[in-house]
């Protein structure tokens, strides 16, 4: 793979990428989660994070939803520097995290699920007619045709239609930038292969998304780009056309292609 | 495969069900309370010939107005995945408050006295939330404290005369009083015609915008439920209960004040964003904190209005009593408190519940409650009877959770 120097003037040259972190840094006392992060986030493209536990993806994505204030370092979103203080700001800016089974109440439909915190209402009192025609559109676009009724529990559902509503409520909200940690870590072939057509999706909408997985043969089936963390440090990072499974593994466990 | 097929015919079948469920505010599956009750009326009426008479069954309903009251208080917190063990005393404090302040000696009006009693139980549960929220105490622990405290208070505040008799005709009223049987008719017409005009018009505006509507018949169906249930208990209080020459007729005030009561936190937990938080907290607190939710905001609101709302309770308890005494036992009203909400259907785990599940909770814990003292069983009969009913509720309640919350929707 290419090396640090080689990438960053072709990075400079084309169109700011939607998302750049470039030397981030975040210390937990003595333990140094990241120790130097450079990663780009194009639009339109999905970005494999990967990486053996411990090497610093949950952090690294903590950062950009705002949770965690990087030590060192600078955050660019299109091309402009940034500081996300809270997660407030990291959604304003249009970025949504969809966090594995914590991103939906069991016990709400899915149009409760997917409007939660940001409810329309007209003199105090909701306006479920309009929420339920929003989501049941948003839900089109996307063309998940799994889910049967936006006015069932999620709870009633499976792990793949959760999934896909938990995805689909991040992009309802006109984000640019969708951050899926283990989104298919729970669930089986077929669905799997669903919430990966969804997320093919969200990229030719335009969407940038940043994909965390520990299952090469998702990624490899997804991403256009992969970028790969040891130890606090993305240690390679380029298209998913220019590597393979092998190198790849080498580079998680090694921090270097054989 | 046959997915688009399949999801048409489920669209189909789950449609009226899901409308169910907007329009109901997750008030669905009250069938095995309403079996409940008749099965325990049909006990009681062969034990006792009187249970079932016309004075039984109006004093029942007054009786059980307590229970729904502080019942429809203890729904916002079990909805929370939260219990609050002080409602009994808080109430009780509701009503020592206004027994004193309508006292010849302090001579507050009425209307004032109630709107003090309200304000000092909502604080009351304003204090309590916010040691739970901010402090991160367990409710348990907190309103078990409450629990003994509040008794307490409540005893200073009676002094040593024990009870103190109510002289205002107004409080005394409230539970006592009686509408006169035209007023309970245009009221129940005005209230039948009120949902069916709501209901119709929400079935509209959702065929408008291109939405599944309930089918027109199940529609009829809820609108003719709601009128039976409405003109039974219009009937009910219209008969004359009087005894021998006495005449006592119509519906008790505090029916419709249970009513008014019911309607509002119906209102504000199903179709405003503090009541849609609740459930949320209820169901899953992280996904909520992480939409964005002020949790000890909403949590702290929700212990206030359970305040509130049990000082009612304690205003209509004292009315009926037409006093209030050192021998008002809050610790036996809270658990009946939560066995009327659970029986009704409300989780104690929290994200499931509703009002409307203390409403007729309340009617089975009444019936119990009055069944027994009519078959002149002891104190620690009714003890146990109400310790087997609180388990049974509770195993419902789990087993109900085990099955997946579908299967009470």
């Amino acid at each position: 793979m290419s090396d640090e120097q080689a990438r960053q003037p072709a990075r400079d040259a084309a169109a700011e990428p939607l998302l750049r972190l470039e030397g981030v840094v975040k210390s937990f006392g003595a333990v140094h989660a990241l120790r130097g992060v450079d990663l780009t986030a194009p639009a339109g493209q999905v970005t494999a994070l990967v990486g053996d536990n411990g090497a610093g993806k949950s952090v690294t994505v903590k950062v950009v939803a705002g949770t965690y204030l990087p030590d060192k370092g600078q955050l660019h979103w299109e091309g402009r520097p940034v500081r996300l203080r809270s997660p407030r700001d990291s959604s304003a800016l249009g970025i949504e995290v969809v966090y594995q089974d914590l991103a939906l109440c069991d016990n709400l439909d899915v149009v409760q699920n997917m409007f939660l915190g940001r409810e329309v209402t007209k003199r105090g009192l909701l306006v479920e007619d309009a929420m339920e025609s929003a989501a049941m559109s948003t839900l089109a676009d996307l063309r998940v045709t799994t889910v049967q009724s936006v006015r069932l529990p999620v709870a009633a559902m499976s792990g793949g239609q959760r999934q896909s509503v938990a995805v689909a409520k991040a992009v309802m909200w006109n984000s640019k930038l969708v951050i899926l940690d283990e989104p298919t870590a729970a669930l089986g072939v077929a669905q799997t292969h669903q919430v990966l057509e969804l997320v093919r999706r969200l990229a030719e909408r335009g969407l940038g998304v940043i994909i965390i997985s520990h299952n090469l043969t998702d990624v490899f089936a997804v991403a256009d780009r992969i970028a790969v963390m040891r130890l606090g440090r993305v240690v390679s990072e380029g298209p998913t056309t220019a590597t393979d499974v092998q190198t790849v593994v080498e580079q998680m466990t090694t921090g270097v292609a054989a | 495969m046959t997915d688009a097929a399949a999801a048409t015919t489920q669209e189909s079948e789950t449609a009226g069900a899901s409308v169910k469920r907007v329009q109901g505010g997750g008030a669905g599956g009250v069938m095995p309370v309403v079996i409940g009750v008749i099965v325990i009326a049909v006990i009681f009426q062969s034990l006792n010939g009187h249970f079932l008479s016309t004075g039984n069954l109006v004093n029942l309903l007054v009786q059980a107005s307590v229970f729904m009251l502080i019942g429809m208080g203890e729904v916002f917190v079990l909805l929370l995945g939260e219990i609050d063990l002080s409602l009994g005393y808080v109430a009780g404090i509701g009503g020592v408050v206004v027994t004193e302040l309508v006292q010849v000696r302090t001579g507050w009006p009425w209307y004032a006295a109630i709107a003090a009693a309200l304000v000092v139980t909502a604080a009351i549960g304003f204090l309590q939330g916010t040691l739970i929220t901010r402090l991160r105490l367990p409710s348990f622990v907190v309103t078990l404290a409450g629990l003994l405290g509040w008794q307490g208070v409540m005893i200073i505040l009676l002094g040593t005369g024990g009870t103190i008799p109510i002289p205002d005709a107004t409080i005394n009223a409230i539970a006592n009083g009686t509408m006169s049987p035209l007023a309970g008719w245009v009221l129940a017409v005005v209230i039948v015609g009120a949902y069916a005009y709501l209901t119709f018009r929400s079935d509209g505006r959702r065929r408008a915008s291109g939405l599944a509507a309930p089918r027109l018949s199940t529609t009829l169906l809820k609108v003719v439920g709601v009128a039976v249930a409405a003109a039974l208990v219009t009937l009910l209080t219209n008969v004359n209960r009087g005894v021998g020459v006495y005449t006592l007729r119509g519906m008790p005030y505090v029916l419709p004040l249970v009513f008014a009561v019911l309607v509002l936190w119906s209102v504000v937990l199903t179709r405003t964003r503090f009541g849609r938080y609740v459930y949320a907290i209820g169901g899953n607190a992280e996904a909520a904190r992480r939409a964005g939710i002020s949790l000890p905001w909403v949590r702290t609101v929700a212990f206030s209005l359970a305040g509130v709302t049990a000082g009612v309770g304690g205003i209509v308890y004292a009315s009926r009593l037409r006093s209030i005494s050192t021998s008002f036992d809050g610790g036996t009203i809270v658990l009946y408190v939560v066995a009327t909400a659970v029986i009704g259907g409300t989780s104690l785990f929290g994200g499931r519940g509703h009002p409307l599940h203390a409403v007729l909770g309340g009617v089975v814990i009444a019936a119990i409650v009055n069944g027994m003292a009519l078959l002149g069983f002891s104190a620690a009969i009714q003890l146990i009877a109400t310790a087997v009913v609180l388990l049974a509720s509770i195993m419902v309640d789990v087993i109900i959770r085990q099955r997946g919350s579908t299967a009470r929707a």
